[in-house]
């Protein structure tokens, strides 16, 4: 059990300055709150269930004759679809159906203003790894059989690789986009740029490349879908944003939504790869209606990789004005971001490219151009970090550069520029809470920066800094209703069911839900039961992206959990003849404040109270605020309620005979607005600081021109994720600015975290061995390449020895000036 | 497709199922004996979420022929509860990971804790973040970041080999 350590006192301030009287609710917030279940640590309310091998994931449902699907996919990256003959595939034993994109022919995406993809390819492939046809059969090995059993006529077309090749390219990739190869263009400028960057005393020019990167999930995409004789058709599907899977379903099916069942099995990891229909839910569905019988679908590890959706490859050009002191004076960025075959969220990445640069730094004047375009490669989207990872590696790295020129500290300079709480980003947006100093003095302390100075050649610290957002202000398809809603009852065995629509994709969500409840209910844990992600039984969520469930569900949550908890009180102080301001709800009690030894036990608290009220069941709603973002075009787009803030250090170990670079640790310090669970939000900034190195150092998510656009090595073992051994050591450090948006002050803590790994490890590696590597990833050959190529300037005069007199090791220096082989 | 009758002996007990001849060990768990603690995350040897134990060592279920481990003592996830260090159907490492939250998803915790459990057994002692590194490396997590999985492990050892009252 966690630790209870509450104390009189703690409880005696729970209730100061509530003024209600003998049996009424106590209606005025509780200004002073006792954290009896806040912040502590906690057993996950599902965990042990996954440990001892008893939760049922998606692909561990099993039903009565279940028929398993396979998908045959497009070998070419371009091509027309001449014809396809399934009559061989249909006419062999076991197969029960086969589709192709004739059977599902309508278009749809997450965006609703981008529908630009069939369940299946309409008469042409746009990647290798385009579904073409799916096929139900007995078995996984009779339905892979029967693809290859599918013949299909293909007239292969020009393939681009490269979105400013595409845009320039003669042949239109996607056949419903409507201007060409464009996917999004946005051009957005605030303040003079032009001015801002010629009175600036220095300008810092650089251009960037991010290599695409992939989530890496370790459950793969699977699909179940079965239909009932009354027509309800369940689909059970490893997705993060049921709500919108329900609503394309619907839409491509050509069925009303309430003859759809969505249900979220378990799910193991997303991290914003299963934030969108994909092929497979369609098929199962069709295919079970087809058969009247189940149909399950589960990508090979192969497919996960095509089907990608992953981290947008961008190419940045930067223009950042500084004054000596180091404050900026303006920004201007030019963004070219390959896209991929279709748009997926594509339209939100083009603006977040931009958007959501404008703090933790003011900066009086900015101008962001980006430009997404169609390729003939698998689909970019949304992974954690959404669009402005890539961009944080560019500007970051800026900053760094500019310190270096100045002759000033990186994390100095980043104090410099510091937006603060309360204030306006130079795109309209407003900021709440903000600790980003906190962040900064956090690392800088724990990393014990000072040292900096004197480290060796070859050992080097990095800074770098970010912020991200809690959810956004607008959902995806335009409503007024609630951006998130929960029910909560209690029952009187003393138990507290929470229904929720939000996807608990292991970040905890559910824990998170328990928390509030049971903090506000003065239950344990245990005896809350959450049940979440099940369209029949739960209230619509929107779903789990842009690190909105903790603001947003959690803060309607905590409104359900409020009423409930004053409805409780009331009914205790009736009975005992007090005002409700003395009740309060504890360690499964309801206790009396002024004579801790009057207490009843909780079960019987709320028996009292459904005696009083009847059953006892609330909603709780939240709405985000409307008045926080631009007033211009495209203004809303990356607005949020609230920012979290996160600073980063990084030590690195590069070998400058290898290449190699050895990131020894990384301390992250997260303004996370207050941690309502302390492991769980330590657990995703390390596991964000895990992801962000990965993509600095080993990931790489492309595909082969030379080799007709197959992906350059489509499997776990060819797809470098760090494992056990390569992960440095990370430190995550919390830091707590309480805003008001947010249930009990809580931001974000899943996304943000990840944002400085990137920048801090390319500044950390400057600041081993004096090299810039403005191309990701960091791999040896391009280290050593770029080690070499300084020590050649250095041998001729055109640079200075890097850390001279600090250990430069011999071999390199030899090899360098030609004396060694 | 002609199936062939295996007989097996997983978690200390006997069993039989019929499967056709090429199943490897991890469908056979999954698909014919319903025991779905095991996962498959590649279905290649890349990943390590299927790692189960045979005679006491881990290795990888989707690697493995159904048939190669007739006559073999085969332990999985489901096993562990019943273990003789177990209390209330839970292993110290299951505490450990429950504990330290070093189970986000889930998905690669089975294949981590057949793992972890050979590393502590043969080791008998406290165990160094450094040996629990090397001992799941074969063992990839896209969640935690590895870092409060080595704290379990590392806590897990102290349990296994302190007083029992520690807990």
């Amino acid at each position: 059990m966690p630790e209870q350590d509450s104390t009189d006192e703690d409880v005696a301030r729970d209730e100061v300055g509530e003024q209600a009287e003998v049996g009424e609710q106590a209606e005025a917030p509780e200004p002073e709150l006792v954290r009896w279940q806040l912040g502590k640590s906690h057993r996950k309310v599902d965990a042990m269930e996954r440990m001892r091998g008893i939760t049922r994931y998606t692909d561990d449902i099993k039903l009565p004759g279940l028929l398993h699907c396979k998908i045959l996919r497009s070998p070419h990256p371009h091509a027309n679809i001449l014809s396809v003959d399934v009559s061989r595939a249909l006419a062999m034993p076991g197969v029960h159906a086969v589709l192709t994109g004739a059977d599902l022919p309508v278009p749809y995406g997450v965006i609703p203003w981008t529908p630009d993809e069939t369940a299946l390819a309409c008469g042409k492939v746009c990647y290798v790894g385009d579904g073409v046809a799916a096929v139900a059969a007995i078995d996984e090995d009779t339905a892979i059989a029967a693809c290859e059993a599918i013949e299909v006529e293909y007239e292969p077309l020009p393939a681009y690789y490269d979105p400013e090749e595409a845009l320039a390219g003669a042949h239109k990739i996607n056949p419903y986009a409507k201007r060409g190869n464009l996917s999004k263009d946005v051009v957005l400028e605030f303040g003079d740029v032009e001015a801002s960057l010629d009175g600036a005393d220095i300008v810092v020019e650089g251009e960037y490349y991010f290599e695409g990167t992939t989530h890496g999930a370790i459950e793969p995409h699977c699909a179940v879908a079965h239909v009932e004789p009354n027509g309800l058709l369940t689909v059970w599907s490893a997705t993060q944003v049921s709500h919108y899977l329900h609503r394309e379903l619907a839409k491509v099916l050509g069925r009303p939504a309430h003859t759809i069942r969505v249900i979220q099995p378990p799910l193991g990891g997303a991290f914003g790869g299963k934030s969108e229909p994909f092929d497979l839910e369609f098929c199962v569905a069709l295919l079970a209606i087809r058969t009247g019988r189940p149909v399950k679908c589960l990508y090979t590890r192969e497919e996960v990789f095509y089907s990608h959706r992953g981290r947008h490859p961008m190419r940045m050009r930067y223009k950042t004005g500084f004054r000596q002191d180091g404050t900026i004076t303006g920004v201007s960025a030019r963004t070219f971001i390959d896209g991929g075959a279709y748009s997926s969220f594509g339209l939100v990445t083009t603006y977040y490219s931009g958007q959501l640069l404008c703090a933790p730094y003011a900066f009086p004047a900015y101008r962001f151009h980006s430009t997404r375009a169609y390729t003939n490669k698998p689909a970019c989207g949304p992974k954690r970090g959404h669009g402005s990872v890539q961009p944080r590696f560019a500007i970051e790295v800026q900053l760094d550069k500019a310190a270096v020129e100045l002759g000033l500290d990186p994390i100095e300079l980043r104090r410099r520029n510091d937006i603060g709480p309360e204030g306006v980003t130079v795109n309209e947006f407003k900021i709440g809470s903000n600790g980003f100093l906190e962040c900064l003095s956090r690392v800088e302390a724990a990393s014990d920066w000072g040292r900096r100075a004197t480290l060796p050649y070859g050992r080097g610290l990095g800074i770098a800094g970010s912020t991200y957002i809690s959810g956004t202000n607008y959902p995806i398809y335009p409503n007024e209703m609630p951006q998130a809603a929960v029910q909560v009852c209690l029952d009187r065995s003393g138990r507290a069911r929470v229904f929720s629509g939000a996807n608990d994709i292991g970040q905890g969500s559910n824990t998170m839900l328990a928390v509030i409840v049971a903090q506000e209910l003065g239950l344990e844990l245990d005896d809350v039961r959450v049940l979440s992600a099940d369209s029949d039984l739960c209230p619509v969520d929107l779903g789990a992206y842009s690190s909105r469930i903790t603001l947003m569900v959690g803060g309607a949550c905590l409104d359900a959990a409020q009423k409930l908890r004053r409805k409780v009180r009331a009914a205790v102080a009736k009975r005992w003849e007090l005002p409700a301001r003395r009740v309060t709800l504890i360690d499964r009690k309801a206790m009396d404040l002024e004579d801790p030894s009057r207490s009843v036990s909780i079960v019987e608290a709320f028996q009292w109270a459904e005696a009083d009220h009847g059953l006892l069941g609330e909603v709780g709603n939240y709405n985000t605020p409307k008045d926080r973002h631009g007033s211009y075009r495209g203004g809303t787009i990356g607005a949020s309620p609230a920012y979290s803030f996160t600073a980063h250090v990084a030590e690195v170990e590069v070998d400058p005979d290898t290449g190699v670079v050895e990131v020894k640790h990384i301390w992250v310090a997260h303004d996370c607005g207050t941690a309502l669970s302390q492991r769980i939000v330590e657990g995703q900034m390390e596991g964000s600081a895990y992801m962000g190195f990965g993509e600095a150092l080993m990931e790489r998510h492309d595909v082969d021109p030379g080799h007709n656009g197959v992906h350059i090595g489509p499997s776990l073992l060819d797809y470098r994720m760090p494992t056990f051994l390569d992960t440095p050591e990370l430190h995550a450090l919390i830091v707590e600015a309480p805003d008001a948006q947010g249930p009990y002050g809580a931001k974000e803590a899943g996304e943000g975290p990840l944002h400085p790994s990137i920048p801090a490890i390319a500044n950390a590696i400057y600041d081993a061995v004096g090299i810039r590597l403005d191309s990701l990833p960091f791999a040896p050959p391009r280290v050593l390449t770029a080690i070499e190529d300084r020590l050649v300037l250095e041998h001729a005069g055109e640079l200075p020895t890097f850390k001279v007199g600090r250990g430069r090791p011999e071999l390199a220096s030899k090899r360098a000036a030609g004396e060694v082989a | 497709m002609a199936e062939a009758l295996l007989s097996l002996r997983i978690n200390g007990e006997s069993v039989h199922a019929a499967a056709p001849a090429h199943w490897t060990l991890l469908e056979v768990l999954r698909y014919r004996l319903d025991l779905i603690g095991s996962k498959q995350g590649c279905d290649k040897g890349d990943c390590g979420a299927c790692t189960v134990q045979v005679d006491g060592e881990p290795v990888l279920a989707c690697l493995t022929l159904a048939c190669a481990a007739a006559g073999r003592e085969v332990r999985t996830v489901e096993g562990l509860g019943w273990a003789p260090e177990a209390r209330d159907g839970c292993h110290p490492l299951q505490d450990a990971f429950d504990r330290w939250d070093a189970a986000q998803c889930g998905f690669c915790t089975p294949g981590i804790l057949m793992s972890a459990e050979a590393l502590l057994r043969k080791a008998g002692r406290v165990v160094t973040r450094e040996e629990v590194r090397e001992a799941l490396a074969g063992n990839l997590c896209r969640c935690t970041g590895y870092t409060k999985i080595i704290d379990a492990v590392v806590d897990a050892s102290a349990m296994l080999v302190g007083p029992r009252e520690q807990a």
